[in-house]
């Protein structure tokens, strides 16, 4: 059997998933294939490297104006990861929207974000 | 006058104080005083409200205000009785205390045990010592996360960040996500104090340019500030001339460093640490003033809020214990920080008293890779364990069981080995 050497390139990243933020190495060969992912302790690192290389997902927190609160502003979080480039367009999504107390946690409070298919929730009651 | 008698009080009412008054109540304790100086429980929590907590606790991650809620949630299961904008301004070592609160005035009460959860305070610029003029526009980083997350304020639009803590990381993405421009962070050590995940996913995803080994050497403005010098530190962290950058914004927001809140340790005579600057503890979480307990961020800083909970869990547990007179507080051997370690907590273990087993918590002095954290009586090896890498932002746990203490006679160290 003959063993051809190929050209591969490697890329190294700083997994965000958990607070234990692993170094992970990827290896592509020439053609771009991802070969070989190292260093990652749980599966979700090598999962994090294959969006990374396609799709950058992440998860985005802010604040919407609240009236009748105990603050003036009640936190939000998206129901799931979106990708990275339309953090902005959430952004300016939540910018002037006003919802008024109570809210309970996990409450709906943009649906159907961008057109994103994901959903902006309330991370608190108030 | 008679004063009001509990079994257990508990200052603070933040993820530690929280964590430690479920605990006492789920280990036998039905007489608990739980004691808040702000309008709701929560502490710190309430303004993160990025996401990462809870990962070990509830196996997801979690907004701080949402890892706050359910663990409040839990508390109202509990008889446990909660007094909010009740501040404790003094604590004696007879375990007396006063609070002052808007209903009750100026009240005086006594525990069989006291936990303190009193969180921590950020280091300002006057504890740095940073030059310059003192325009407004200089904040503490939580400072200007408060304002924004709970009462939407914005602090500045061009901004500059002093210090890499995860607080400074953290608002550097919010201010920017906010419209801000968030020019640089200087860090004066030539490593990050931050987790890797926040310079990745708040610097590296913004383009924000990280300045190791740099300090801000001259802050600039009369009324408001227009502008900050950075320059390169060299080995011994003094300035170098000749490496000045001069940067144009109106906001320095600061990230040095996080102490724990011993105001009130002080008048009752409890022995702090003089490295994390909070209580001499033993194995479990008491102070050298026998039946008060402390934990959380007031004991040491934390980098996860999980590991907070956990911690006031254990010193819900001791005094829990102690109150029904069932810990009897002996001293125990002395455990010390050897070779590469700044601190261990606990100071003192007791080998007979210790619960069946115990995590040693521990951060070492500079990153390493490929290291081992050695136990040791004198040079007997007890426990090691092996590490792919550390780093000083990283609190690093060792699991010691009571079997393997039991021999144990002499002091204890814990060094960093090859």
């Amino acid at each position: 059997m003959v063993i051809y050497m190929t050209d591969t390139t490697t890329k190294t990243f700083t997994c965000i998933v958990c607070p234990r933020g692993c170094e992970v190495t990827a290896t592509m060969n020439s053609a771009g294939d991802i070969e070989k992912i190292e260093g990652n302790f749980c599966p979700r690192g090598a999962e994090y490297v294959k969006n990374e290389l396609t799709h950058p997902l992440r998860q985005l927190t802010s604040t919407v104006i609240i009236h009748g609160g105990i603050y003036n502003r009640l936190p939000v979080i998206l129901s799931s990861e979106i990708p990275k480039d339309k953090m902005m367009d959430v952004m300016k999504a939540l910018n002037g929207v006003e919802v008024t107390a109570p809210v309970s946690r996990g409450d709906i409070i943009i649906n159907n974000v961008c057109g994103l298919g994901v959903d902006v929730i309330a991370s608190r009651s108030m | 006058m008679t004063v009001e008698k509990h079994d257990i009080v508990i200052i603070g009412g933040g993820s530690a104080g929280i964590a430690a008054a479920i605990s006492a109540y789920n280990n036998g304790c039905k007489d608990i005083l739980l004691l808040e100086k702000d309008a709701e429980l929560g502490g710190i929590l309430l303004q993160c409200i990025h996401n990462g907590f809870g990962l070990h606790r509830f196996g997801e991650e979690l907004a701080g205000p949402a890892y706050a809620e359910k663990w409040t949630n839990m508390l109202k299961d509990t008889s446990v009785k909660v007094k909010l904008n009740t501040t404790v301004i003094h604590l004696h070592k007879d375990k007396t205390l006063t609070y002052v609160n808007p209903v009750e005035g100026y009240v005086t009460i006594s525990a069989k045990a006291i936990v303190l959860a009193l969180g921590c305070r950020e280091r300002s610029r006057g504890a740095i010592a940073t030059p310059g003029y003192r325009p407004s526009g200089v904040w503490t980083a939580g400072t200007a996360q408060k304002y924004l997350n709970m009462q939407g304020y914005m602090v500045g639009r061009r901004i500059f960040i002093l210090g890499s803590g995860d607080i400074g990381l953290i608002m550097a993405r919010r201010m920017v996500l906010e419209g801000a421009e968030v020019l640089g962070v200087a860090e004066i050590m030539p490593y990050s104090n931050g987790l890797p995940r926040n310079i990745k996913q708040c610097l590296d995803d913004f383009d924000i340019p990280l300045y190791l080994s740099h300090t801000v050497t001259d802050i600039r403005g009369k009324d408001r500030l227009n502008g900050i010098t950075v320059s390169r530190v060299d080995d011994d962290l003094n300035p170098i001339s000749g490496t000045e950058m001069d940067f144009d914004v109106d906001t320095l927001l600061m990230s040095v460093g996080l102490i724990p809140d011993t105001a009130l340790l002080t008048e009752a005579g409890i022995s702090l640490h003089p490295k994390t600057k909070g209580a001499v503890v033993d194995e479990h979480m008491m102070t050298d003033v026998p039946g008060i307990f402390s934990c959380g961020n007031g004991l040491h800083v934390h980098d996860l809020v999980d590991f907070v909970s956990m911690e006031g869990e254990e010193a819900g547990l001791a005094a829990a214990k102690y109150a029904a007179g069932n810990l009897s507080g002996s001293r125990g051997v002395k455990v010390s920080a050897g070779e590469g370690i700044s601190y261990v907590l606990p100071s003192y273990i007791s080998p007979q008293d210790m619960e069946e087993t115990l995590e040693i918590k521990l951060r070492v002095k500079k990153n390493a890779r490929d290291v081992k954290l050695a136990l040791r009586q004198g040079d007997k090896l007890i426990k090691e364990l092996k590490k792919l890498r550390v780093a000083p932002s990283e609190m690093e746990k060792l699991k010691v069981t009571k079997a393997e203490l039991k021999d144990v006679t002499g002091e204890l160290s814990i060094s960093l080995e090859n």
